[in-house]
Parts: C-alpha cells; structure tokens; sequence
C-alpha cells in the first residue's frame, strides 16, 4: 500500500516538474496522434462525405465495409503493417519500421474509418434534410458534399476530437510497429505498458493521470462545442 | 452589364411556356401515384394547384421542378423537354423552409454562389434588395435557424426570388403563418408576379386561391380532375370531387 502512494506521490512530483523523459513522452504522443488524426480526417472527412452524398451502385457494400474496419482490432492492424514494413515486407526498403512514421500510418488506419463512418452517418441526416433545397438551387452533388461539410462542422470537429480521443487510448498497434524504443518510439500508452511490466508505477502513474487529463479537455471541448452550436442553432 | 442579364432572363421567360403536360406518370414500388396528368399552362398569373390530401400536388411540382424523375410522360416547357436546361431559370419555396445553418445573409449569400455571380457589387446588391424584401435587415448576421417560423419563410421566399426566376413553385408556403405573415408573402408573391414571374401555388386555402390566382388546377387521385377560372371553378365546379371540395365536403377516395 505505501508502494502504491509513494508510486503516486512521485507520479505528481514528475507531473509538478515537468521531468524530462515524461515530457518527451507526452510530446511525442501528441505530435504522433495529431499527424495521424490530420491525415485521417483529409480521407475521412471526404469518404463520408461523399458517402453521404452520392448514392451509387454498391454504396451498401462500402457502408458495410466501413462499419468493418471501424471494429478493427488494433494489434491486428499492427501486425498487417509490421508485416508490410518488415525488412522481408513489400514497403521493407523505406525502413520505417520502429520509426514515429510507422505508428502514425498504424494509427491513420485505424482512426480513417472510424472519422469516415460517423462523417458519412452525421451528414446523410443533414443530407436528408438539404437535398431537395440544393437541388432546386440548382446545387451538383460535389458542391452538395462541401455544403454539408461546412454546414456539419460544429458536429465534425466533434467526430475528429472522438477520433483524437480513440488515437489517445491506443496501444496495440503502436506498440507492435514502434517498438516502444526510448527517446525515439515510446509514447504514454506504450510507456505505460511497459514500465507497469517492470514495476516503474510512478512514470506508468504520471503517465496515466495526463492520459486522463487529456481525455477530459476532450470531451469538456466536445460538449463545449455541441453547446455553442445548439446555442447558435448549426446543430 | 445588369441590363443585359435581366434580357437573358427575359428571353428565357419567353422560351419556357407554354408548359405542356402530358400523360406524365409517377409510379413508386408499383404503386402509381401520378396516372396520366395532363395540362397546360400559359407564360402569365399565378395558378393554383389545389385538391384534397394526397392528390398527388407536391409530387407534382417536384416532377415540374425536376427534384424527382417521372415514369413516363412528357413535360415540355415551350417544346424543350431537357428539364436540366430550365432548372436555372426556376425556383421553390417548400412548405417547411429548408435554411442552412449560417447567418441569414451567407444563406442569401450561398445561392448567389451557386447561381455564379461573382461580381461584389452585384451580389450586394441583390443582398441587400432580398434582405428589404424579406423584411430581415436587422437579422442579417443572425443565424437564419434562430428566426421564427413567419420569418423563416420570408427568408427562404426572398432567398428564392433574389435570382428573378421565370417560375417560382410554392408549396403551400404560408401552411402554418399567422394571418399577418400570410399577407406579407401573399404581397411578396403578387409582386414577383407582377415582376413577369410565372407562379404555380399549392394551398388549400380557399380565400388565397381567390386573392392570388387566375387559373385553378385541381387533382384528385393524381389526376387532374378540373382546370378553370379561379372564381368558375370555386362558384361551379363542374366535377362531384370539385364540388366536395369547395363546399367544404370531405372528398374520399372512394367516392372517385
Ligand atoms: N416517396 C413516396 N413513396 C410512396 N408514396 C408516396 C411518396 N411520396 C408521396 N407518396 C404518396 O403519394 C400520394 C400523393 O402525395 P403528395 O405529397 O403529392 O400529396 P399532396 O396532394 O401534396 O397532399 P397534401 O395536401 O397532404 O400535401 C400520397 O398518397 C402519398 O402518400
Ligand atoms: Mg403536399
């Protein structure tokens, strides 16, 4: 019990600090998650939007097939790109494996779906709503797209910071393409992981109490958000 | 350079009546909800379509306006058939007004985008007359979600006339105003028609029938059943169903 406290209090005290390698550690997350999250909401946004708007032969079939990848389990999504950037792999000769490249690819494919998905399910209701008003306006589908994009964007930045949040709490995939190496691959779920595993409960703690932190402003930003815009009615 | 757009639309005016309907058929899932309509209708007024619930009204304007695609038939607007060609030159007004979730002058804003008319002071200008004649210019930068019904509507009216469409399709747009805001858009349609706007009105409303239209075309069973002079056909109506109607019957289906 006293282990668990002195674990704790040195956590706070490292937080206090603001020590070294726990920085590190936090930035790196950050700069890995917001890459992958960016890139993730160029695709993600666009797929569902474009999902939303034309209604095209097969279109169940990708509706499905998102779903699918939505459920994804990470460490398998880990192991598929290990397997493709692994020395033996297709991508081997670009060497990005246990490199921040490797976990950003790792965490865009599990994050793209999940974007493009509640994209494509928000704006189909606004869809629904719009289509025949653009259409007497003479509006063409594409144009459609981007209307409902920029008309959805108090409820699309929600759909990105849930995206941003799931990145957060990932560790599978992460850690099997990053390898959690010191100083060059170690962000705070895999460090957590790892440093639990060896009995280092106050980094793991600290680590955990940002992790946490971070999932409030997430959501108090969420809900922030979903309230200015039923304020403004663009709900 | 204004000059010369107004006589495009103009001649556009020109080339689109007389509306010829003929035979035009609506069938979803094998259920025929429009069966062989047939009109037509001339360049000037504003005509009525009225008749009782599920006539087959709103479908019909939306196949006049090209939202939905007919089964067969034919709808030739002065003998052109290519509605895709006309769509520009006409607008709608639907019963629940469909606004963006943007300030009330980017939703004016937006429809001048679409309609491509990039020069700054045109799209002033054409702001600034659609806001006086919704009456909204103290509402500009509010949200266009936020205003009350009445206003909603005006909005979504001067939003529709700010182009100066050759035809403007209302369905029943003052279906839940109060009696003031009724006469604001009812002034607002006579005005655009008085403009060289060719107006087709859904109501139920017997006395805006009388204060705004010509011509009735009234539909039962998506059908029409009765095409007239607005105080003939409400005076003596030659048909059962259009008696029914105007004398405040109940017109079921089975009295077809
Ligand atoms: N998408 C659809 N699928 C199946 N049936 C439909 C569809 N749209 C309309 N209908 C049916 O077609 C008929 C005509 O509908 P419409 O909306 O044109 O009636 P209306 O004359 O406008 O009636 P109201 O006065 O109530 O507005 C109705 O019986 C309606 O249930
Ligand atoms: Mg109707």
């Amino acid at each position: 019990m006293t282990d668990i406290s002195e674990a704790f209090a040195n956590a706070l005290h490292l937080i206090i600090s603001a020590d070294k390698d726990l920085v590190e550690i936090i930035l790196l997350s950050l700069k890995v998650n917001l890459i992958a999250v960016f890139i993730s909401c160029v695709i993600g946004l666009s797929i569902g939007a474009l999902l939303a708007v034309y209604k095209f032969k097969g279109r169940t079939i990708c509706l499905i097939t998102l779903s699918a990848l939505m459920g994804l389990p990470p460490v398998v999504v880990g192991l598929i790109v290990y397997i493709f950037l692994s020395n033996s792999g297709p991508l081997g000769i670009l060497g990005l494996l246990y490199t921040p490249t490797a976990m950003i690819i790792a965490q865009a494919i599990l994050i793209t779906p999940i974007i493009a998905a509640l994209t494509r399910q928000t704006l189909e209701v606004m869809h629904n709503e719009y289509y025949e008003q653009l259409k007497s306006l003479g509006v063409s589908k594409l144009a459609m797209a981007k209307t409902l994009l920029w008309d959805g964007r108090y409820q699309l930045i929600t759909v990105v910071l849930a995206g941003f949040g799931r990145a957060l709490a990932e560790v599978g995939a992460v850690m099997i393409v990053g390898g959690n190496i010191n100083h060059l691959t170690r962000i705070m779920t895999t460090a957590i992981a790892l440093e639990t595993s060896k009995g280092n409960l106050s980094l793991a703690l600290g680590l955990g109490i940002i992790l946490i932190i971070m999932s409030f402003i997430v959501n108090g930003l969420v809900y922030a958000i979903n309230l200015t815009a039923e304020r403004q009615a663009y709900a | 350079m204004l000059n010369q757009s107004s006589n495009q639309k103009m001649s556009q005016k020109h080339e689109l009546f007389p509306l010829k309907v003929e035979n035009l058929a609506l069938e979803v899932n094998g259920k025929k909800l429009i069966n062989n309509l047939s009109f037509k209708l001339e360049a000037n007024g504003i005509t009525a379509l009225m008749g009782p619930n599920g006539a087959g009204k709103s479908l019909t304007l939306r196949l006049l306006h090209n939202l939905i695609e007919k089964t067969s038939g034919t709808i030739s607007w002065n003998n052109q058939t290519n509605q895709k060609l006309i769509q520009n030159a006409q607008a709608m007004v639907f019963q629940k007004p469909v606004l963006l979730r943007r300030s009330v002058i980017e939703n004016l804003r937006y429809n001048l985008h679409v309609k491509k008319i990039p020069n700054k002071t045109e799209q002033a200008n054409l702001i600034e007359e659609a806001l006086t004649r919704a009456g909204l210019k103290g509402h500009a930068n509010n949200p266009a979600r936020l205003l009350s019904g009445g206003e909603q509507q005006k909005l979504a009216m001067a939003r529709a006339l700010m182009t100066k469409p050759s035809i403007l399709f209302l369905d029943e747009p003052t279906a839940s105003l109060d009696p003031n805001s009724t006469l604001v858009i009812e002034d607002l349609i006579k005005e655009a028609n008085d403009q060289g706007t060719k107006i087709i009105l859904i109501t139920h409303d017997i006395g805006q029938a009388k204060r705004l239209a010509e011509e009735i075309l009234f539909l039962t069973g998506g059908k029409v059943c009765e095409q007239g002079k607005t105080l003939d056909l409400i005076n003596n109506p030659q048909t059962k169903q259009a008696k029914q109607y105007f004398s405040g019957e109940i017109v079921t289906e089975n009295q077809k």
